[in-house]
């Protein structure tokens, strides 16, 4: 995780946490798949990204689904449309 | 003069502490509003109204727990004038109707086929003891009398005062709904003679067509799987009556509505099966909005009494959890439950050729006593014919 992805990660484990109020952020594994973490099922998960949606004000398309399975992927799809950071970016794509 | 009483809040419930009146006397009411707030063991139930007309008069207060069945208002009819001696306001009668049930007794199911409320348990408060109760701001439903047949006295009304307030009903909200489940299922398990169905389905037409249906809309307006199944089995209900409605009192009432009991886990443990009302009747975006919003209300601990007491039979998807199947256990007094598993992809023949298909294990666990292994095979090969027809589920 690198510094520039901090800000997106924090609000999207508050989303998390606001559908599964018993997890404890900073156990989640940001290169896992969230779905093996957290108890989630498919309508917990559409409001997941219902909610990613509105917070980020973006259009996910239901093609991107399947790309969509760790908090990393998560922020790697939402980057390029909510803008880079300033600083150097880290991490590879 | 219309009796307004506590509905039923399922068969596994019988009786609720009123929270909260959301009228007062004098008030005009309508079919269908919500009228007043119970807690249960398994969630606040928003109690509606289902008579038109004017309130007269709030019978019980909020905090005391009554049995199902209860008078709790009195309306006036529509056009109905007041009877010549008004009543105290809103001020409940002296003696309250019934009795908080002692915390420490689990809740227990009663047969649904036993509507009639018990008698309730009157207890005597003396008037000394009810001012004191008065004077230290002490709620007497919470007191344990102690006195002569439970009877409550001042040092009773004392001890309660200087004890720590009891506990907020959510903290133990985990443990009645425990209780709840053990009880209505121990029932069925106990009367119903299950017999179990399994059919292997494959999705690929639907799941294509899903795919189309929503790559072409908003995230909010996309409709999952689980919507599809629900209504493929309300359609086929209504096809098979003997699958649709109750068990009592030795027969089967079979129903012309079909509102699907959809089986949501809760995340503090348990689950609760509230109902989708006229599953067969609502376009599939308007039902996909309704689950959404009965889920997380059902997770909330917020639902609405008609949504507790009435679904016809229920749909349980264990999809997500990973499991192929699901033979469950029916919700008395239900007659049938259907179980969805994960969508798994299997080898599939078609023609000559082995195909890798994505398939649904559905299954039926049914009452023996309502109906046979002969149409309950119908009735599930009616739900594999029309979730393997999507654009049959849209209509």
């Amino acid at each position: 995780m690198t510094t520039n992805n901090e800000e997106p990660t924090q609000t999207l484990l508050a989303i998390l946490h606001s559908i599964a109020p018993e997890i404890e952020p900073q156990d989640i594994a940001p290169n896992e798949p969230l779905r093996d973490q957290v108890d989630l099922d498919s309508l917990d998960w559409l409001n997941f990204l219902i909610k990613i949606d509105k917070a980020f004000s973006i259009e996910i398309s239901e093609s991107a689904y399947p790309q969509l399975r760790t908090l990393n992927d998560i922020v790697r799809y939402l980057t390029p449309i909510i803008g880079e950071p300033e600083h150097t970016q880290e991490h590879s794509r | 003069m219309i009796e307004f009483k506590l509905p039923s809040l399922g068969s596994d419930m019988d009786e609720g502490r009123l929270n909260d009146w959301r009228v007062h006397a004098g008030d005009t009411v309508a079919r269908g509003q919500i009228v007043a707030e119970v807690e249960t063991t398994k969630a606040a139930i928003e109690v509606e109204c289902w008579h038109d007309g004017t309130v007269y008069e709030l019978l019980v207060q909020p905090g005391t727990t009554v049995p199902v069945g209860t008078v709790l208002a009195t309306l006036l009819e529509p056009g109905e004038t007041a009877p010549p001696t008004p009543p105290d306001g809103t001020r409940a009668r002296p003696a309250p109707p019934a009795q908080r049930t002692p915390p420490p007794t689990p809740p227990t199911a009663r047969p649904a086929e036993a509507p009639t409320a018990p008698p309730a348990r009157r207890r005597w408060v003396s008037p000394a003891a009810r001012r004191t109760a008065e004077a230290r701001g002490v709620d007497l439903d919470l007191v344990t009398g102690t006195g002569p047949g439970g009877a409550v006295t001042i040092a009773d009304v004392d001890r309660t005062a200087e004890s720590p307030p009891p506990k907020e009903p959510s903290v133990d909200r985990a443990a009645g709904i425990r209780q709840t489940i053990a009880a209505a299922m121990s029932r069925s398990n106990r009367e119903i003679p299950h017999y179990y169905l399994t059919e292997t389905i494959p999705l690929d037409t639907t799941l294509a067509w899903l795919e189309e249906h929503n790559r072409q809309r908003r995230i909010t307006e996309r409709v999952l799987l689980a919507v599809l199944q629900i209504r493929a089995v309300a359609l086929a209900a209504r096809r098979y009556p003997e699958l649709n409605g109750f068990w009592i009192d030795g027969t089967h009432h079979s129903s012309s509505d079909v509102h699907v009991g959809v089986a949501v886990s809760l995340r503090q443990g348990g689950l609760i099966a509230p109902a989708l009302h006229d599953v067969p009747d609502k376009p599939i975006e308007v039902l996909m909005a309704e689950f959404a919003d009965l889920v997380s209300r059902a997770r909330a601990g917020r639902l609405r009494s008609s949504e507790v007491s009435d679904p016809t039979l229920t749909v349980t998807n264990l999809g997500d959890r990973g499991v192929e199947s699901v033979l469950g256990v029916i919700y008395p007094p239900q007659v049938a439950l259907v179980g969805f598993g994960r969508t798994t992809t299997r080898s599939w023949p078609i023609g000559d050729e082995l195909r890798a298909m994505p398939t649904v294990v559905a299954t039926l666990a049914a009452d023996h006593r309502a109906s046979d292994g002969h149409r309950g095979g119908l009735f599930l090969a009616d739900i594999h014919a029309r979730l393997t027809h999507p654009e049959s589920l849209w209509t």
